[in-house]
């Protein structure tokens, strides 16, 4: 036996109440009082700016549960009347959603550190990402409508920047966080960069990309739904209109189908993930 | 005092969770509740304070009837009855002395309370409790950075800042290492001498029983098996009792707690 | 493929192929149903042309001495997007409370609630605001409305979410000191959640921020506004410097946001 064995267990059970002394100052809370007191003056000088005054707020509830009760029942009729806008969107959908990924690819290759290795092509790469993903799938409709003009392509080409920006960042993040064991084993039998690429890094992602794809496309629904309000193409069209006439039970069967449409779509990428994790 | 009333509870899956229990726990009393898991020590404690209800019977606490209590009143007769949990129950991100204020917020209006407005004898009953159980220092410091034995401390003198005459432990030192096991029970200890609080622990443990109460009480299948002094608790006595050790079976529990 | 080649499998070949007739049908079908005639002839110059807008932009309307300029445009934005968050941080709080499993006896209860949140969730900002143009005339007002409904679905849905993972013991403990509910609710749970709802709601922020840009384009106030004109009336340079103007607050807000939450939680 060692003379060590016998000195008691380390323990941090202080009995002793006197070590700690500093720590029975009160602290203060000047940091707290002065953040909460900064949101306020942002939060009433914001009201000031676009005349929001309380008042205002609590009239406006009201507003807000009328309008949500005017939209039951749901005009069922108009159903016929919506279904192929509606399949034009899914098909912008699909478009803007395949083509956006396919330019992600390369793009979040270049932004990831571990394939790319060079600041000097990585930091560029993530930079024209990242501002890509500032601006909102209807600003790119708006100006996508000013080059060629009314229709779905416009919103085809806004969801292809939209979705670009979406699964470039989503994948590289991912390809960042692989396994960098069959990378070196890549390196190891002499593999060409491509090679490297194609053997080492895109086995690890593919499900993870494939997942990203069939997330995209349902957000790319939902958001393609409203890029008529601004002459891109699909269903928003429609619901521009009924909206101008007044007819919230339209826009709230609009709005039905879409949730449907969405449904339908979580349920498949939910069976295809399961199959293919 | 605490008395129970020809107490039951039937669960609604038909389980016994107590039998007809008839005991009158005395003021200053250290009651130390043993028994083998599931025999119902938890439901016994918790029906004290009505955290459990009880099917049948009455239980009296001070003379007043906390079975029929409501609303108010049973907030009040809930505000003179500590609890001690086996895991803490602490706000871990909160500070302690939070924590520990948190046991005053029965005696104020709720506005007050929300605001966080407590009197300044308030703060200073919680720095007392503290200093009680050797942890003042740690007062602004978040529950999360204590150890579990500093947190169960706090947890002591959140029971004492409440001022409460009767203090009931589930468990107390299940989650607890042999060394902080001892601090927790000899503190639980100090005040129930020095403040003549009543104590009613719940313990798995037979050797800590015999060790710190003054009586001890045996639950089986939600009866009351034994009850009398520590000195009438022997290991032969339990041992024919449950038909087999008590003190392998706190070996399990232990086990499976930590 | 991963088909061992001792044992040929050929329903694993059939299924491949019927995936692939499956994937080039649908593609087949969404190229017809877009129309690709009505392309203008001048998409390109017109790209060009924003692109150059974007290169030599329109500094002067940075600041403008009698207003309607970038720099009122964009702190009107921000302004509309932080209240928005603000209203729908409170709203969204009974919704949260509602839907979370935890916080009900019920379990149709909390099913009913979540049922609630995701509806709300399916009504765009946009479209909601179109709504509340009608409800309350044009202007930012009507942007804030949209924006604290629309977010009361994703932060009472991650709000009850994070309620779902309190430790019951605090409140447990709360109780049995005489609390009554709303004291069990204040000292007992928000404690608990606050960290949680408080990052949540400054991602929701950043959301909010990039939404607000674009709800002028439809009259509920903001940087959308001027920016539809400059684009409907060709002003490229004008256009360029509304949209690096956009890039530039929300790439800051974002920076700004990503910090405080990770010193949050």
């Amino acid at each position: 036996m060692s003379p060590i064995s016998v000195t008691p267990p380390p323990t941090n059970e202080g009995r002793s109440g006197d070590e700690g002394a500093p720590s029975m100052a009160k602290p203060s809370h000047t940091k707290s009082i002065m953040t909460a007191a900064f949101i306020i003056v942002l939060l009433w000088l914001s009201a000031e700016r676009t005349d929001a005054t309380l008042t205002q707020l609590v009239t406006g509830a009201p507003e807000m549960g009328k309008l949500l009760v005017e939209m039951f029942p749901p005009d069922w009729s108009y159903l016929t009347t919506i279904w192929a806008p509606m399949m034009e969107t899914v098909q912008m959908a699909v478009l803007g959603t395949s083509i956006g990924a396919l330019l992600a690819i390369p793009i979040a290759l270049l932004a990831s550190g571990n394939v790319t290795r060079s600041k000097w092509l990585y930091i560029p790469a993530r930079l024209l990402l990242n501002l890509v993903r500032t601006v909102p799938d209807l600003l790119f409709a708006a100006i996508f409508v000013a080059i060629f003009g009314l229709g779905a392509v416009a919103g085809v080409a806004a969801l292809i920047l939209f979705s670009f920006g979406l699964i470039s960042k989503l994948l590289y993040e991912s390809i960042e966080a692989i396994d960098p064991g069959p990378l070196e084993a890549m390196t190891a039998v002499g593999a060409n960069k491509l090679q490297w690429i194609r053997f080492g890094v895109i086995p690890q992602v593919t499900a993870q990309f494939i997942s990203y794809l069939l997330y995209t496309f349902e957000v790319n629904v939902r958001a393609a739904g409203v890029l008529g309000l601004v002459g891109a193409g699909g269903i928003g069209l429609l619901l521009t209109r009924v909206l101008d006439q007044l007819r919230y039970d339209r826009a709230c069967m609009i709005i039905l189908l879409t949730l449907v449409i969405v449904l339908v779509i979580d349920y498949i990428s939910y069976r295809v993930q399961e199959k293919l994790l | 005092m605490i008395e129970f009333r020809r107490v039951s509870k039937l669960y609604s899956n038909g389980t016994v969770g107590l039998q007809e229990v008839d005991v009158t726990i005395h003021s200053g009393e250290f009651v130390v509740i043993v028994g083998l898991s599931g025999a119902g020590k938890s439901t016994l404690l918790r029906s004290i304070n009505r955290l459990h209800e009880i099917t049948a019977g009455d239980i009296v606490v001070d003379g007043k009837s906390i079975t029929h209590a409501r609303g108010e009143e049973l907030r009040h007769m809930r505000r003179g009855i500590g609890m001690i949990f086996q895991s803490f129950n602490l706000v871990k991100r909160s500070s302690v002395i939070r924590n520990v204020l948190s046991g005053r917020v029965g005696y104020h209006s709720t506005i007050r309370t929300l605001l966080g407005l407590f009197p300044k004898e308030d703060v200073q009953l919680a720095l007392n409790a503290l200093a009680r159980v050797n942890i003042q220092e740690k007062a602004y410091i978040r529950a999360d950075q204590l150890s579990g034995g500093q947190q169960q401390r706090v947890s002591i003198a959140r029971a004492l800042a409440q001022e409460a005459k009767i203090i009931l432990a589930d468990e107390p030192v299940a989650s607890l290492d042999p060394l902080t096991t001892r601090q927790v029970m000899d503190d639980l200890r100090r005040i129930n001498q020095e403040l003549g609080i009543t104590m009613v622990v719940n313990l798995h443990d037979i050797d800590l029983a015999r060790q710190y109460a003054t009586r001890i009480i045996g639950l089986r299948a939600g009866e009351i098996v034994f009850d009398g002094p520590v000195g009438e608790a022997t290991e032969e006595r339990f041992t024919h009792i449950y038909g087999r050790s008590l003190r392998e079976e706190a070996a399990s529990i232990g086990g499976e707690a930590l | 493929m991963k088909n061992n080649p001792l044992i040929r499998r050929p329903w694993l070949h059939i299924r491949w192929w019927l995936v692939a007739v499956v994937i080039v049908s649908l593609y087949v079908w969404s190229f017809t149903g877009i129309e690709f005639s009505g392309i203008r002839e001048n998409a390109g110059t017109v790209t060009v042309a924003i692109l150059q807008g974007m290169i030599s932009p329109d500094w002067d309307y940075v600041y403008l001495a009698e207003g309607e300029d970038l720099l009122r445009g964009m702190i009107d934005t921000l302004a509309i997007a932080l209240l928005g968050t603000f209203i729908s941080a409170f709203l969204c709080i009974p919704f949260a409370f509602w839907a979370s499993t935890n916080m009900n006896r019920w379990k149709w209860s909390s099913g009913v609630g979540k049922f609630i949140l995701s509806f709300i969730r399916t009504f765009p900002e946009i479209v909601m605001a179109i709504m509340f143009i009608k409800a309350v005339g044009p202007g930012a007002y009507a942007g804030i409305l949209a924006l604290g409904l629309h977010s009361i679905g994703m932060l009472g849905k991650l709000y009850a979410e994070a309620i779902e993972k309190i430790d019951r013991g605090p409140a447990e403990a709360l109780l049995a000191c005489g609390a009554n509910r709303l004291q069990v609710l204040w000292y007992g749970v928000i404690p608990q959640v606050l960290p949680e709802f408080m990052s949540y709601t400054l991602y929701r922020f950043e959301i909010n921020v990039r939404s607000a840009t674009i709800l002028g384009i439809i009259g509920a106030g903001g940087i959308g506004t001027p920016l539809i004109f400059a684009l409907d009336s060709r002003n490229w340079s004008r256009v360029g410097i509304i949209l690096l103007g956009i890039i530039i607050t929300v790439s800051v807000v974002d920076i700004i946001s990503n910090y405080v939450r990770r010193k949050i939680v």
